[in-house]
C-alpha cells in the first residue's frame, strides 16, 4: 500500500547508533534520580557554551519579543517566507562563515543557500547532483545519518572510501582510485566525493595536502566534491581549520571548473549547539546548483522567527568573537579530560583538534578482531556499565574495535561518573582475558605470549605520534 | 580573427536539478515581476500593480499581536532558566509534546469540535508543502500519480511531482454544477490513467477548495471516500484553510466523515494542515501531516528530520495555541473578518458586472471573466489577463495556471491587503469593465 522508500529500511533506524539511542531514552541518567540510569555518551551535541547565549537572550530580549526600532516587526516577519532567506541573516552568517576561515576566504551572501539544518543540505545536493543510482565516495568512517540523509529519498549510493588506523584514517590517493574502481566494476556512475571536515566521528582537521588529493582527484575525473564543514568552528588546537574553500584560489589553470565542483554545507547545530532551530545552509559558486537548491529549499525553509533572532546574535560581533574563543576554549578542557582520563585507564584515542567526541581505541578489549566481538563489546557497555557510545561499525569503520565517545553534551560530573565506571569494566575484562589466557597457558606446552599485550603495545607506538 | 572561447567541461547536474518542474519558468511569473518592478503604495506609489495573487492572510494580525504582548514569555521562553537551553537543544523528530496537543487541540478547535485528533497521529513538517511532498514519497514510487481535482493550486506540479517522480492525473470539475466533484469524474481520471498504464496511488483533495473558494460538500467528500475505497487507494484531503471557512457548519472535515464511519478503513485517509493560511504565519514554517495509517505516521516521522520546525518557533505556538481561550477567539473574529472582506469583494465586482463562483471559504474568489474574453480560449484569457496586469495594474491568477478545464475564471485574492487597498482594486475593476463595455457599444454603432 505505500511506496517502497516508505518500506525500505534506509532510513537506517535499525542500527545500532540509533538502538542505542533509544535504549538511553528509556532509562536516562540524572545525578539525584537514576544515579544508575544510562549516559548518553553518543550525542554529538554542544552543550557547553549555552549560557553565553543564554546571557546574551538576557541582554536583548527586544530581539525574542519582535521589536526593532521601537516597532514591532511581528508582521513582516511572519508573511516572510521567501526561499532567498532574510538578507541581513545570510550577510551575516556569509560573514560569520568568513571569521571561522580566519578570513582567508570571501563568502558572498548570494551564493549561500537556507535549508532546515544540514541533514536538509546534505539531501538537497544529491537531489541537485545525482541522479537515482548514482554513486557518491565518502571516506570511512563516516557519520551514521549520511546513510538515510543521502540515500533514502533519492535513491543515491554510497561507495566507501576505506580509510586505516595504519594512517590515523587519512585519505589517500590509492584510497580513491580503490572506491572508484569499485563503483565502476558495480556499475554505478560515480558523481561526486563527500568528505566531512573536521571528520566526524574522527575529530580531526583535513590537511591542506589531504584536501589538495581530493581536489585533483575529483578534477581528473570530473566530479563534484561536498565538503560538509559542520563542526568547523569546534577546532580547539592545532593545526588550524582549512576549508576546501580556501584550496581553491591557489589554483590558477583550471580555476572555473574546480569552483563549479566545489559545494560547502554548513549548520549552526553544532558550533553554536543550536540543533533544535533548524539552521543550515549550502554554499557554493555553482549558479546552477544555487538556482536549483534555493528552488528545492521551499520544501525545507528556516523559520523567519528564528532566522531574526540569529541575525541578531551573529551581528553582535564583540559578543561572538568571544563566544567562539570560549568556546574552544571549553572543548579543548573538556577533550583533555576525556582523553586523559581514558590514558589512566590504558584506553588510547587518535589524537585529534576538533569536534564534540574522540576516537577511541578499544581493540584490545574485544574476544577477537571482527565485528562481532565489536558488537559484544559495546553491548556490554551499554548494559553492564549503562554507558551509551557508538560503535565503529556503525560508522562503517573497516577495522573492529573503534568506539565514538561524546564529551560535549554532558556535565563534567557525568564524564567523571562516566570514567568510574569504564575504570571498572577496563580492569573486568582485562583481568578476564589474563585468566582466559593463564587457563590456555596451563593447557599448552609451549608459553604463549598474551596477544592481547603485544597487541596493544604495538598499538601504543603507533598512536603516540 | 575569431576569438576563440575555450569551452570549459563541466560537471552535469541531476536530471530533477534541470527539469522545468519546479514549475517558475512559467509564463505566470510574469505578473510576480510585474509587482516586483512597480509595487502598489497608498501614498508612494498610488497607480502601482496590486497585488491580487497571494494568498495571504493578513486581516487578523492585531489578535496576534494583542496575544504576544500579553504573552512574552512565549517568545522568551519563559522564566525557567533552563527554557532556552532545552528548547535550542530539541530536534527529537517526534516535535515538542506540548506543540502537538496544541495543534491537535487547534485543529478540533477549528472543526467545532466535530472531530478528535490524537496529538500522536500529528506529524511536524516545516510548512505544507513538505508535508505535501513528503505524503507523496511515502505513498506513491516514481511514475505512479495522484487524482487531482482541478483547478487547483498550481504549487501541487512543483510540490507533488518535482523529487518525486509522481505524476498529477487531473480530475476535470465544470462550471456548469460549481466544479463540485462527481463520481464520473473520479471514474474519468482514474480510466484515464489506467490506459496510459499510469498506477494511480490515491486522490488529493483540497478542502476549503483553493482557488475555488468552496468547501466541499459532505456528500461529496462521502463519494470520494467511497471511491478511494473501491479502488483501494489513499486520500489526501489538504485542509489548510478549514480556519478560513466563514460560517464553521459549513466546513465539514473528512476527519468527521470518518468518525461518523467508526473509523472503518481509514488507514487510506491522511490529512495535511497548516498555520500559513489561518494564522498567517508562512514564514514560520509550521504544517503538520495527520494520518490514521500507523506506518504513514512512524515513516512520516522519520522524514521528517528533512524538514523539522524550529523548536524556538514551537515554543512560542505551543503556548499561543494551547491558550483556548484565545484560539477560540481567535478563530471566531477571523471567519467573521474573512466573510466581511468576501462579500466587499464579491458586491464590488457585481456592481462591474462580474459573476463569481458562490464561495464560501478561503483568501481569496474565483471570479468569472469567459463573457468578456474574444473567444473561448487560452490565449483570449492570457491576452485578458496581460491587460489587466499591465493596464489595470492587477496582478491575479488566470484559471489556467490552476488547470482549470475551461478559461475565463481567475483567482483574485482580497485578505493580503487593507480594505483601503481593495476599494481601489475594485474601482480599477469597474473602469476596466466599463471601458470594455463601452468599446463594445461603440463597435456596434
Amino acid at each position: 500500500m505505500l511506496s517502497k522508500k516508505a518500506s525500505v529500511d534506509s532510513h537506517g533506524e535499525e542500527s545500532s547508533y540509533f538502538m542505542g539511542l533509544q535504549e538511553y531514552e528509556k532509562n536516562p541518567y540524572d545525578p539525584v534520580h537514576n544515579p544508575s540510569g544510562i549516559i548518553q555518551l553518543g550525542l554529538a551535541e554542544n552543550q557547553l557554551s549555552m549560557e553565553l547565549l543564554e546571557s546574551w537572550l538576557e541582554k536583548n530580549s527586544d530581539v525574542t519579543g519582535f521589536k526593532e526600532d521601537g516597532g514591532s516587526i511581528f508582521k513582516e516577519l511572519a508573511l516572510f517566507q521567501d526561499y532567498h532567506g532574510l538578507p541581513t541573516f545570510k550577510k551575516e552568517l556569509a560573514e560569520f562563515m568568513e571569521e571561522i576561515r580566519g578570513k582567508r576566504v570571501r563568502m558572498d551572501p548570494n551564493k549561500v543557500v537556507l535549508t532546515a539544518g544540514s541533514t536538509s543540505a546534505n539531501e538537497t545536493l544529491m537531489f541537485c547532483l545525482a541522479d537515482a543510482g548514482d554513486v557518491f565516495l565518502i571516506p570511512t568512517p563516516y557519520y551514521p545519518g549520511y546513510d538515510r540523509d543521502l540515500k533514502w529519498r533519492t535513491g543515491v549510493e554510497i561507495v566507501p572510501i576505506q580509510c586505516t588506523s595504519s594512517n590515523y584514517f587519512r585519505i589517500t590517493k590509492f584510497a580513491l582510485e580503490e572506491a572508484y574502481k569499485q563503483a565502476q566494476k558495480q556499475n554505478l556512475n560515480v558523481k561526486g566525493i563527500l568528505i566531512t571536515n573536521p571528520s566526524n566521528p574522527l575529530g580531526t582537521t583535513m590537511s591542506k595536502e589531504e584536501i589538495d588529493i581530493v581536489i585533483n582527484f575529483c578534477m581528473t575525473k570530473l566530479i563534484h566534491i561536498v565538503s560538509d564543514e559542520i563542526f568547523s568552528a569546534t577546532v580547539f588546537s592545532s593545526p588550524k581549520f582549512v576549508s576546501i574553500l580556501e584550496a581553491l584560489p591557489e589554483r590558477n589553470l583550471q580555476d572555473s571548473i574546480a569552483m563549479n565542483l566545489v559545494h560547502v554545507v554548513y549548520s549552526l547545530s553544532k558550533d553554536l549547539g543550536l540543533s533544535g532551530f533548524r539552521v543550515g545552509m549550502i554554499y557554493s559558486n555553482n549558479k546552477m546548483v544555487i538556482s536549483a537548491a534555493t528552488k528545492m529549499s521551499s520544501f525545507g525553509l528556516i523559520s523567519s522567527q528564528t532566522q531574526h533572532l540569529i541575525s541578531n546574535i551573529l551581528g553582535d560581533k564583540k559578543f561572538m568573537k568571544y563566544y567562539m574563543k570560549e568556546n574552544a576554549r571549553r572543548l579543548k578542557k573538556r577533550h583533555e579530560m576525556l582523553v586523559s582520563k581514558l590514558k589512566r585507564i590504558g584506553i588510547r584515542c587518535l589524537r585529534s583538534n576538533a569536534g564534540l567526541f574522540c576516537w577511541v581505541n578499544m581493540r584490545h578489549l574485544l574476544s577477537c578482531d571482527t565485528f562481532e566481538a565489536e558488537f559484544e563489546l559495546w553491548n556490554k557497555i551499554l548494559c553492564n556499565i549503562k554507558l551509551n557510545i557508538s560503535p565503529g561499525s556503525s560508522c562503517h569503520c573497516s577495522e573492529p574495535g573503534w568506539f565514538r565517545i561524546c564529551f560535549a553534551n554532558v556535565s563534567e560530573e557525568m564524564l567523571q561518573v562516566s570514567m568510574q565506571r569504564m575504570k571498572v569494566f577496563v580492569e573486568t575484562v582485562i583481568g578476564d582475558q589474563i585468566r582466559h589466557r593463564n587457563m590456555q597457558i596451563s593447557f599448552s606446552r609451549k608459553p604463549l605470549v598474551t596477544k592481547w599485550a603485544f597487541g596493544l603495545s604495538s598499538f601504543d607506538h603507533q598512536l603516540d605520534r | 580573427m575569431a576569438i576563440e572561447i575555450v569551452q570549459q567541461p563541466s560537471v552535469g547536474l541531476s536530471k530533477i536539478a534541470v527539469s522545468e518542474t519546479h514549475g517558475e519558468d512559467s509564463p505566470y511569473f510574469a505578473g510576480w515581476k510585474a509587482y516586483d518592478e512597480n509595487p502598489y503604495h497608498e501614498t508612494q506609489n498610488p497607480s502601482g500593480v496590486i497585488q491580487m495573487g497571494l494568498a495571504e492572510n493578513q486581516v487578523s494580525f492585531d489578535l496576534l499581536e494583542e496575544y504576544l504582548e500579553a504573552n512574552l514569555e512565549a517568545a522568551n521562553w519563559g522564566k525557567k532558566v533552563s527554557g532556552f537551553r532545552e528548547n535550542a537543544l530539541f530536534q527529537d523528530y517526534h516535535g515538542l509534546q506540548s506543540f502537538r496537543k496544541a495543534m491537535a487541540s487547534f485543529m478540533e478547535q477549528v472543526r467545532g469540535g466535530k472531530a478528535k485528533f490524537n496529538p500522536d497521529r500529528v506529524v511536524l513538517t516545516a510548512g505544507a508543502t513538505a508535508a505535501n511532498e513528503l505524503l507523496t514519497f511515502i505513498l506513491a514510487d516514481p511514475g505512479d500519480a495522484l487524482l487531482v481535482p482541478t483547478p487547483y493550486y498550481p504549487g501541487f506540479d512543483r510540490d507533488l511531482r518535482w523529487r518525486t517522480g509522481v505524476q498529477i492525473v487531473p480530475i476535470h470539475c465544470e462550471s456548469a454544477n460549481n466544479f463540485q466533484i462527481t463520481p464520473e469524474a473520479l471514474e474519468a481520471a482514474y480510466d484515464h490513467a489506467r490506459s496510459m498504464n499510469i498506477k494511480v496511488r490515491g486522490v488529493l483533495i483540497t478542502n476549503p477548495s483553493n482557488p475555488l473558494g468552496a468547501t466541499i460538500q459532505r456528500k461529496v467528500l462521502e463519494e470520494i471516500l467511497d471511491f478511494a475505497t473501491r479502488k483501494n487507494i489513499h486520500l489526501v484531503s489538504d485542509e489548510i484553510y478549514s480556519g478560513s471557512a466563514f460560517y464553521a457548519d459549513e466546513f465539514v472535515s473528512i476527519a468527521e466523515v470518518l468518525e461518523s464511519r467508526n473509523y472503518k478503513d481509514s488507514e487510506r485517509c491522511h490529512i495535511v494542515y497548516s498555520l500559513s493560511k489561518d494564522l498567517g504565519l508562512p514564514g514560520f514554517r509550521v504544517g503538520t501531516v495527520y494520518s490514521y495509517n500507523d506506518q504513514v505516521v512512524t515513516t512520516a516521522r522519520r522524514m521528517s528530520s528533512f524538514t523539522l520546525i524550529s523548536s524556538q518557533t514551537q515554543f512560542l505556538l505551543a503556548s499561543m495555541l494551547s491558550d483556548k481561550e484565545f484560539t477560540q477567539k481567535y478563530i471566531k473574529i477571523n471567519r467573521e473578518r474573512l466573510k466581511k472582506r468576501y462579500e466587499m469583494i464579491i458586491n464590488g465586482l457585481k456592481k462591474a458586472g462580474i459573476e463569481c463562483l458562490q464561495g464560501n471559504a478561503g483568501l481569496f474568489c474565483w471570479m468569472n471573466l469567459s463573457p468578456y474574453l474574444e473567444d473561448a480560449t487560452i490565449e483570449s484569457e492570457l491576452a485578458i489577463w496581460k491587460t489587466i496586469m499591465h493596464e489595470v495594474k492587477l496582478n491575479i491568477s488566470p484559471g489556467s495556471s490552476c488547470h482549470c478545464s475551461e478559461p475565463g475564471w481567475f483567482r483574485v485574492c482580497f485578505a493580503n491587503m487593507s480594505e483601503e487597498t481593495l476599494e481601489v482594486a475594485l474601482s480599477r475593476i469597474h473602469e476596466f469593465i466599463k471601458r470594455k463595455q463601452d468599446r463594445q457599444v461603440l463597435c456596434m454603432m
